[in-house]
């Protein structure tokens, strides 16, 4: 391996990004391959499938064999809201093996006590974000309800192409919040990406049921499609 | 001390960096019940140090004096590790497994 490559990839893990490092078996050449050219690679179905199962593999190519070493960063879950579904997903979020972080302004909510164990940032998501950088690999649900709270972070949200964004609230709540994106410059393909009303139809009642839904559903979103630029991500209607 | 792979690969750029002869072995496939997934890493230097591990040390012995090997020559190997090879290789998996490690160079 060049050291070149082997700095790359490093740097690849500490930006967040996903890259792929390809090496001919029989003969150790190798090729980097960055998360967002693998389309128009030679190996792409391969890539591709390596890049969404998250795990290095060897593969079989026109009678050779490669083997790719994927760098993939961490899924993340960002919570905007530190209400009562937050609290009962932190531990189920931490037990799949998601990192999750709860941003809420409202200090009374977000309180250490009732979050023990998870990041809680009690702070309005347009400061508390972009530090986060959101990024294909964040998934961001909106558990507040209140659009002064969460339409900040929804902006963020869509921008930052994040692979799963979900929003709870009635069809009644979600018809007005799609109005106001309207508003603020998106168009309909990018708000279809939004799910909701939120989570697994699973006929959730408690708030430990919602986020056993939500949780199901980021899951479905990250194993089921590839995590890809934000138009190849097909509406919600499929999943829920 | 105990490290991920994501560690192990940083450590490897560093140890280059420092001028160090550095090797990086990489678990490319397995069979059966092997030890470590696919993509755990072992790196190697020039004297013998090594961090990470491609099983549960029972072949990292073997793996060291390959990479010593492949550090001098510069040319990349792949080794294979199993019940099956147990004549051929001095050191096998217990666990019944087999595993293909790949013995590279960091130029």
């Amino acid at each position: 391996m060049r050291l070149e490559h082997l700095q790359e990839l490093n740097k690849a893990r500490a930006e967040r990004r996903a890259v792929v490092l390809i090496t001919d078996v029989a003969d150790g050449s190798q090729r980097l391959v960055r998360g967002e050219n693998i389309a128009g690679d030679a190996l792409s179905e391969q890539l591709d499938a390596a890049l969404r199962a998250g795990k290095s593999a060897t593969v079989e190519h026109e009678g050779k064999s490669y083997f790719l070493t994927v760098q993939v960063p961490p899924v993340r879950i960002i919570v905007i809201g530190a209400v009562h579904i937050s609290q009962a997903m932190a531990p189920m979020a931490k037990l799949a093996g998601f990192d999750m972080t709860i941003i809420d302004p409202r200090t009374a909510f977000a309180t250490p006590d009732r979050f023990p164990d998870v990041k809680l940032l009690a702070e309005w998501p347009d400061v508390a974000l972009p530090p986060l950088k959101p990024d294909r690999y964040t998934a961001m649900a909106f558990f507040t309800h209140d659009p002064k709270i969460d339409d900040p972070g929804l902006i963020q949200a869509l921008h930052a192409e994040c692979f799963y964004i979900g929003a709870l609230g009635s069809r009644k709540t979600h018809a007005k919040r799609v109005e106001r994106m309207k508003a603020a410059g998106f168009n309909d393909e990018q708000l279809s990406r939004i799910r909701a009303p939120i989570g697994l139809d699973i006929g959730s009642v408690t708030p430990s049921e919602i986020a056993v839904s939500v949780l199901g559903e980021i899951i479905l979103a990250l194993r089921k499609k590839p995590l890809r630029a934000p138009n190849a991500a097909p509406a919600g209607s499929k999943a829920a | 001390m105990l490290a991920s792979d994501d560690d192990i690969l940083a450590r490897a750029e560093e140890w280059r960096k420092a001028g160090r002869g550095v090797a990086i072995a990489t678990v490319i496939e397995t069979w059966g019940s092997a030890p470590r997934p696919v993509g755990s890493h072992l790196v190697i230097d020039d004297e013998g140090h090594f961090l990470g591990s491609v099983s549960g040390g029972c072949v990292e012995g073997d793996v060291v004096t390959t990479a010593l090997d492949v550090i001098g020559e510069g040319k990349a190997r792949t080794i294979e590790f199993g019940v099956a090879d147990e004549t051929a290789w001095r050191v096998g998996l217990s666990c019944g497994g087999r595993i293909r490690v790949y013995v590279e160079k960091v130029d």
